[in-house]
């Protein structure tokens, strides 16, 4: 790599760089500096304060404004004849087809999720584009590169599933504050402030016990006619971490080889002084008035006192928080009351999470936690540096360089480390070849493990092909029968037959039902990508596996089911693909992709140094 | 800066300190965050690899920075340098440090970024003790070998680092003198407590080649090999081109076999590289040596993680990034 023989082919380019947020930021300046001329960028988010002590083209004037529409400005400023054409959109969007991703030389990705960056895989496979994929978290980082037919696809590797917990860990014997924390965000939260009509799986066993009445269950968070917030906010207090905790007390069996939790009643918190009420919103009208912005800065935390998110609260300053957190949403949110979801950014969110995990934790003799770390760990917060960011889009480039000059010999995945491993820091390894098990890049079949009389295909169209195979506009069809059909382009009438469909059990779906030994096709039009799915029935799915469906490689199948069809037996011999992705509970902290670079490098540690590394 | 890290500080951090560093935070910790904030930062010298290194010290939240070069902004310095907004050039004759100094004071309305006028040389001792860190950009040996010597005449600890990058290979040599820092125990979630001493650039360039391990990183003896090339010939440093070539090869090669080692392709495609690249960064290195100069010196002023003590080389055409320690 030398420093004039490559300027023709990198200023003849064109990049698609998905992503401008911390790698994406460090990237567009870089790419410009090394003399690319032609950049197309992918952003829907926009920015936040939390951004800017790394994404350096952003400032405190720009917060709320589109991440790549103000990256583009920046970059302008200091190399104006470069054509930055910016898009403030989902990549997932349908403008952003197969014809689309054609154009480019060279996609560059610097996202921070697991289903933009499948999604993106799949577009450069089908558009036949070469991608440069990337993450970090903290000091660790890493780029691959990804060349249709020749490397892994982004896909070739199963990926670490998201952490999860077991439902009754969540509902009945939190252990660690990771647990009262999934609680106080899938439990209580969308209980008092979320859609009541969704389904949670957590709702039958809140109590633990089996005698709790679910309409008198389900009614109880209701605030009743002529209450006030204050005795609401009193009334869930007592029956979430005590009268809860004295049902799931009486089952003696649950704490024999337990610590028993105690119930925790207002009444014992403050005895008699009330204090709880001191600081409340009702004698606070001055306050009111002040509060200008409200919504995701309205703060219950600064009405009780209590100023250092980094200090640790005591059990009656957590109790008071939790009061007041709920009053002000009664109070101040009451149109977003039924629609409200778990947000990071979301303050008055967090404190009422942290607040009502900490209770918990402390009925359980479990650490509590600062409102800091609670947010860090509800949130899922990645930690981010710049530093680490700007190594990282320099060795994209430099991937992307020897890309364009088709040296794809020369091209390498590179880890950024911690700790020098073999005084490296930064490690490149050589790149694997196409897994050929890869059900993505490959095509080889699948296998769903499903009650076809309990599920409905709508879990299949939502649970499987969107959630675990990723297709942003499934398509399900049985042979050339199309079952199932989504995205925005579909004419009403057939949409409605779709619809009528969705809620119907597979094994009674016409014209064809979904039944043991049927094969299926779930395809994603816009990703180009098609997967065959081998039906097989069962019913004997554990409590764990609330879904009834496990989806895997073909090594599900017994022998028993390969006579079925002369092809799954002979897909068997020449496969045995892993299973694609752990089983997922239904308590999960929102999957970050970034946590799986993390994993693997520890779970790694000399891997792919001892196998691989280029002396 | 040890007895700095007993300090103990119980203030806490802004509303806007916190919610601006939060994701850091969340990585170093907050007293590492307001061990940052009270340090104070020299760079000398802003290329391409300078300027990298200044954003990210900037947005992490330093105390202070404070940028020195008067060389007048032309379209030549903007080449690598995303400081210099285009707008600014010919306008007036502004200063490299001026112009720099604009733009990355926007980044962060925390940190106190200004200029100092002046050739580094002429300052008295006394100016170092108004640093904890003093960077140096591409400058040649012998100025290299003088400023490190002036930080460790300081009563304070003054830290000297040293960085170039040529073409695609980057270098960056660090004088700690001595470090105290917190790291994780191997098989341990424990924080201990060590200590660290390097050793001065003049006592580095003592150690005689043939006593390195037969792995060390083939750019150190090409950058070597320049710059006392560049010395010799009193020319500039970086101002190297290829009608150089067939001298500074026969250069190398005479130093190599005086300190028992022979010319190796290697060693010479490396000093083809930087002989033809002349002034010539390439920006992802930049960004590559800005970042974990950047880190580095995070790490040293946190007092938080395994510093690098003596030499780091990052090769594009190979892609490591290698730690080595060339100390008597």
């Amino acid at each position: 790599m030398s420093a004039m023989a490559d300027r023709g082919v990198i200023e003849n380019s064109k990049v698609l760089m998905v992503g401008a947020g911390g790698i994406g930021c460090e990237l567009l300046k870089t790419l410009v500096l090394t003399g690319f001329k032609h950049i197309h960028v992918i952003d829907m988010d926009t920015i936040e304060v939390s951004n800017l002590n790394r994404q350096f083209l952003f400032r405190k004037r720009h917060v709320g404004m589109s991440k790549a529409q103000v990256a583009r400005e920046a970059v302008l400023r200091f190399r104006p004849d470069v054509e930055i054409v910016a898009h403030h959109a989902n990549v997932k969007s349908s403008q952003f087809n197969v014809e689309y991703f054609q154009q480019f030389s060279i996609v560059l990705n610097g996202l921070d999720n697991l289903d933009a960056r499948r999604h993106v895989n799949r577009l450069c496979l089908a558009a036949d584009v070469p991608l440069v994929e990337s993450g970090t978290t903290g000091y660790l980082g890493q780029v691959t590169v990804h060349v249709k037919g020749r490397t892994e696809c982004y896909e070739c590797q199963p990926k670490p599933a998201p952490k999860t917990y077991p439902v009754c860990t969540i509902t009945s014997t939190p252990s660690k504050p990771v647990h009262c924390i999934v609680w106080a965000k899938d439990l209580p939260f969308l209980k008092l402030f979320g859609d009541k009509t969704l389904s949670n799986d957590l709702d039958v066993r809140t109590s633990g016990a089996e005698t709790s009445n679910e309409q008198e269950e389900a009614s109880f968070f209701d605030l009743q006619k002529d209450e006030t917030s204050k005795a609401y906010a009193a009334r869930v207090f007592d029956r979430l971490f005590g009268q809860n905790i004295e049902i799931a007390l009486k089952n003696e069996g649950a704490w024999k080889e337990r610590r028993k939790p105690t119930p925790l009643f207002i009444a014992d918190i403050f005895g008699s002084e009330d204090k709880h009420e001191e600081n409340g919103s009702e004698n606070g009208s001055a306050l009111e008035n002040k509060s200008k912005d409200e919504g995701s800065a309205l703060s219950a935390m600064t009405k009780v006192g209590l100023k250092n998110p980094q200090e640790m609260w005591s059990v009656k300053e957590n109790a008071k928080l939790f009061l007041e957190s709920v009053r002000l949403f009664l109070d101040k949110r009451k149109q977003e009351i039924g629609k409200l979801t778990f947000d990071k950014d979301d303050q008055l969110a967090v404190e009422f999470v942290t607040a009502a995990a900490n209770l918990r934790a402390h009925s359980f003799g479990i650490p509590m936690q600062t409102l800091f770390d609670a947010k860090g760990i509800a949130g899922n917060i990645i930690h981010a540096i710049a530093t680490t960011n700007a190594i990282i889009a320099g060795l994209i480039v430099l991937e992307a360089i020897k890309l364009l000059e088709k040296n794809l010999e020369a091209c390498r995945m590179t880890y950024c480390l911690e700790h020098a491993s073999r005084k490296l820091l930064l490690m490149p390894c050589e790149m694997d070849v196409p897994n050929p098990k890869c059900y993505v890049c490959s095509q080889t079949p699948l296998v769903l493990e499903v009650n076809t009389s309990t599920v409905t295909l709508r879990d299949v169209v939502e649970k499987i092909a969107r959630k675990k195979l990723a297709a942003s506009f499934p398509t399900i069809m049985q042979g050339y029968n199309v079952l199932c059909e989504t995205g925005d382009d579909i004419d009403p009438h057939s949409a409605a037959i779709y619809e009528a469909k969705l809620d119907m059990k597979l094994d009674s779906l016409t014209p064809v039902p979904i039944v043991d030994g049927v094969e299926i096709t779930i395809e994603d039009l816009q990703q180009d990508f098609s997967c065959s799915v081998y039906v097989k029935h069962r019913e004997d799915f554990s409590e764990e596996e609330a879904d009834e469906m496990r989806l895997g490689g073909l090594d599900l199948l017994t022998p028993a089911d390969t006579q079925a069809t002369a092809k799954t037996e002979a897909a068997l011999k020449s496969s045995s693909a892993e299973i694609v992705d752990g089983d997922e509970d239904t308590v999960m902290i929102d999957g970050v992709s970034a946590l799986g670079t993390k994993r693997k490098l520890e779970e790694e540690p000399q891997g792919p140094v001892q196998k691989k590394m280029k002396v | 800066m040890s007895t700095r890290m007993e300090e103990h500080t119980s203030e806490v951090l802004t509303e806007q300190e916190a919610a601006v560093y939060d994701r850091q935070i969340r990585v170093w910790g907050v007293d590492a965050q307001r061990r940052l904030s009270k340090a104070r930062v020299l760079v000398v010298g802003i290329y391409g690899v300078i300027a990298e290194t200044c954003k990210n010290l900037v947005l992490a939240g330093v105390g202070s920075l404070t940028l020195m070069d008067d060389t007048p902004v032309t379209l030549d310095s903007a080449a690598s340098n995303f400081l210099i907004y285009v707008d600014e050039i010919n306008k007036e004759a502004k200063s490299v440090a001026q112009v720099c100094a604009e733009a990355v004071g926007d980044y962060n309305s925390m940190v106190r970024v200004q200029v100092e006028k002046g050739y580094i040389l002429d300052k008295p001792g006394e100016f170092f003790d108004d640093f904890d860190i003093v960077i140096l950009g591409r400058s040649s040996l012998d100025l290299k070998k003088k400023v490190n010597a002036l930080c460790r005449s300081r009563p304070q600890r003054v830290a000297f680092y040293a960085v170039d990058v040529r073409n695609s290979c980057g270098s960056l040599f660090i004088d700690l003198q001595s470090c105290t820092y917190r790291s994780q125990k191997k098989d341990d979630d424990k924080e201990v407590e060590y200590t660290k001493k390097s050793c001065s650039l003049e006592d580095s360039l003592s150690v005689r080649w043939d006593s390195l391990p037969k792995r060390a990183s083939k750019l150190f003896f090409a950058i070597r090999i320049v710059e006392e090339y560049e010395q010799k010939e009193d020319k500039q440093p970086g101002h190297l081109t290829t009608n150089d070539l067939p001298a500074l090869l026969v250069f190398g090669t005479e130093r190599l076999q005086a300190q028992g080692l022979a010319m190796s392709i290697a060693v010479e495609n490396l000093l083809k590289k930087i002989a033809e690249a002349g002034t010539f960064e390439l920006s992802p290195v930049c960004a590559i040596m800005g970042g974990i100069l950047g880190q580095e010196v995070l790490k040293l002023l946190s007092c938080k993680g395994e510093p690098i003590k003596n030499l780091f080389f990052f090769d594009a055409s190979d892609g490591k990034g290698m730690i080595e320690d060339v100390s008597p």
